[in-house]
């Protein structure tokens, strides 16, 4: 008998929701498609960032209890002459690594062309960018091993004295930066072929029949069109710059003397290697503050250009 | 374009670039290719010092076996694929659902989440290290894939949910309104019409996230410590140890190490440079 009515009553209950879910569907429909997203990426990037600026205030062995130390930490930080080599480091990286823009125009402007194999030209120039960074810092530490390393055979070849530049404290950095450049570089350059094959040709045209040098057409025409490409590859170059950890802990792990070591680096060690996480999250927050700065200027750029 | 077509040059300086292309190639991946000689060198060659001259025998099948001799190996492969895969797949799924929402949708609060994707998204990853660990701990992932497919996935929904609203935004309004009237619901739209349109955008953030996730090593230290759960680039470090001097081991495992992206570089070339270069395109 009650198995009779069920059906019936759960047949009107549920045409009753979904008479309204049609009704709300198109205000519930993007809050149901957008809650995984957000749930997962304030879970694991969102939420732990505020962890981390939040235990930067604290004293932490990672086991026993936190104790509250205030901005003790960031005193202490501002005392660390290992801080300023990191920090001076991870400019040094930003700033090498602008490079790689211009580098990545040069090389996009020389491989503009339609001639025969040139696609497949492209794409063996962007292969180091698609290999790991681990690879990478592999291939240039042996390449650069001062024993038994590729590049002192060849240098030896052309009658040059042998180097061991990663055994440098003044000069290792440098070479690590160098590794990364390599991929960098391929990087950019695939943003500016894109960029230049989007430019308009009209514009470059009209410039050359009223007798413009080709330098003046690249400054004049082509630049200007390629500057929010060049915004772009800036941006890719700086985030990279701050992120640079994979390199370091494979060529140097931040020797010698910590003269390779970055924010990043240095916050891992004290971590894993000092046990002081508090400490660590006072360095992850200097790394958040630099970052902050560039995304903020990014942002307000890119918002600037939607409502244009 | 620019610069003036080579095409349209005398022959002499045509054969010139090609000539400095060729040149220019070769310098670019001289470390690559003085990787992938030293990798079927012997021994020998090495300690006499031979790094770039002919090899003065080849032991291919010989690096490469004694690479794989060591059983761990093909698991670091096998944990790379299980990895990778399951996180791509959410990744993709999360962002084709959050990226519609934040393209075809108005409601409050729609541009500042898009803000935060594409925020979170530029955060130098490392300084979520302690949280992200400490919570892989407490739910008992830690030293599990599961940690790092749940990290990975979430993470790289910041890129793909970027890619994703910028593509979807750009199909046209009305046909998602005549399917309305066609009596489809919001989620027939999203599943018959939406996502047939983007499968290319698919490809592109499928390929690009695959390198990524293959390639990343720092949360493969941070999230796990076992040989059993320990994708390829930890993996290749710790054999590093073991190999010691052995640069043609190292080399051998390095390429191996490569092979998987550059393939799916290969094969998916234009979906993967269009994902790569999507804020460069002109609109």
């Amino acid at each position: 008998m009650t198995g009779a009515v069920a059906p019936a009553s759960s047949s009107n209950s549920s045409s009753s929701i979904s008479a309204w879910w049609w009704r709300h569907q198109r205000a519930l429909t993007p809050l149901i498609l957008l809650a995984p997203a957000c749930l997962m990426f304030a879970t694991f990037v969102i939420w732990p960032l505020l962890q981390s600026l939040w235990l930067s205030l604290y004293d932490w062995d990672g086991i026993g209890p936190k104790t509250w130390v205030g901005l003790g930490n960031f005193v202490e930080l501002f005392a660390d002459p290992v801080f300023f080599t990191t920090l001076a480091n991870n400019l040094c990286w930003l700033l090498v690594y602008l490079a790689a823009p211009m580098l990545g125009l040069l090389l996009a402007l020389f491989l503009n062309q339609g001639v025969r194999g040139i696609r497949a030209a492209r794409a063996l120039f962007l292969m180091p960018f698609v290999i790991s960074q681990v690879v990478v810092g592999l291939i240039f530490a042996w390449f650069l091993n001062a024993d038994f390393g590729l590049l002192n055979p060849l240098l030896a070849k052309v009658g040059l004295q042998p180097v061991a530049p990663l055994d440098n404290e003044r000069w290792a950095i440098f070479a690590v930066i160098m590794a990364g450049l390599w991929p960098q570089t391929a990087y950019c350059m695939v943003l500016y072929l894109t960029g230049l094959t989007g430019i308009r040709a009209e514009l470059i045209d009209s410039a050359r029949l009223d007798g413009a040098r080709e330098r003046t057409v690249l400054w004049h025409v082509v630049l200007p069109q390629l500057r929010p490409v060049t915004f772009i590859a800036a941006m890719v170059c700086v985030v990279s710059a701050l992120r640079s950890f994979d390199l370091v802990m494979i060529m140097t792990a931040g020797g010698p003397y910590n003269s390779t070591n970055v924010l990043a680096y240095y916050m891992y060690e004290q971590t894993f290697l000092s046990l002081r996480y508090g400490y660590a999250a006072a360095i992850a927050a200097v790394l958040f503050a630099l970052m902050g700065c560039c995304v903020a200027f990014f942002l307000w750029r890119m918002l600037s250009r939607e409502r244009a | 374009m620019f610069p003036a077509p080579i095409a349209r040059a005398p022959r002499p300086t045509r054969i010139a670039y090609q000539a400095a292309l060729f040149a220019m190639l070769a310098i670019w991946l001289l470390p690559l290719f003085g990787v992938a000689l030293t990798s079927v060198r012997s021994i020998d060659d090495l300690s006499r010092g031979n790094l770039w001259g002919w090899p003065s025998e080849f032991r291919l099948s010989e690096n490469y076996a004694a690479v794989f001799a060591d059983q761990r190996m093909a698991q670091f492969i096998l944990n790379s694929v299980l990895i990778t895969a399951p996180a791509v797949v959410g990744a993709v799924t999360l962002a084709c659902m959050a990226g519609f929402a934040l393209a075809k949708y108005r409601f409050r609060g729609n541009l500042a989440l898009f803000v935060v994707f594409i925020a979170g998204n530029l955060v130098p990853f490392q300084i979520l290290m302690i949280p992200v660990r400490n919570l892989a701990i407490a739910t008992g992932i830690y030293d599990t894939r599961w940690a790092l497919i749940l990290f990975h996935a979430a993470f790289q929904t910041g890129f793909c949910t970027l890619f994703m609203r910028n593509f979807i935004k750009q199909l046209p309004d009305d046909m998602l309104d005549a399917a309305r009237n066609e009596g489809l619901s919001e989620f027939q739209i999203f599943r018959h019409v939406v996502l047939p349109l983007v499968r290319p955008a698919i490809a592109a953030i499928a390929a690009l996230t695959f390198t990524f996730v293959w390639n990343d090593y720092f949360w493969s230290l941070v999230l796990v410590q076992s040989d059993d759960v320990r994708p390829l680039t930890a993996g290749l470090q710790s054999l590093r140890g073991m190999w010691l001097a052995s640069w043609q081991l190292i080399s051998a495992g390095s390429i191996v190490a490569a092979i998987p992206p550059v393939l799916i570089f290969f094969f998916m070339q234009q979906h993967f440079i269009a994902g790569l270069t999507s804020g460069a395109q002109s609109d």
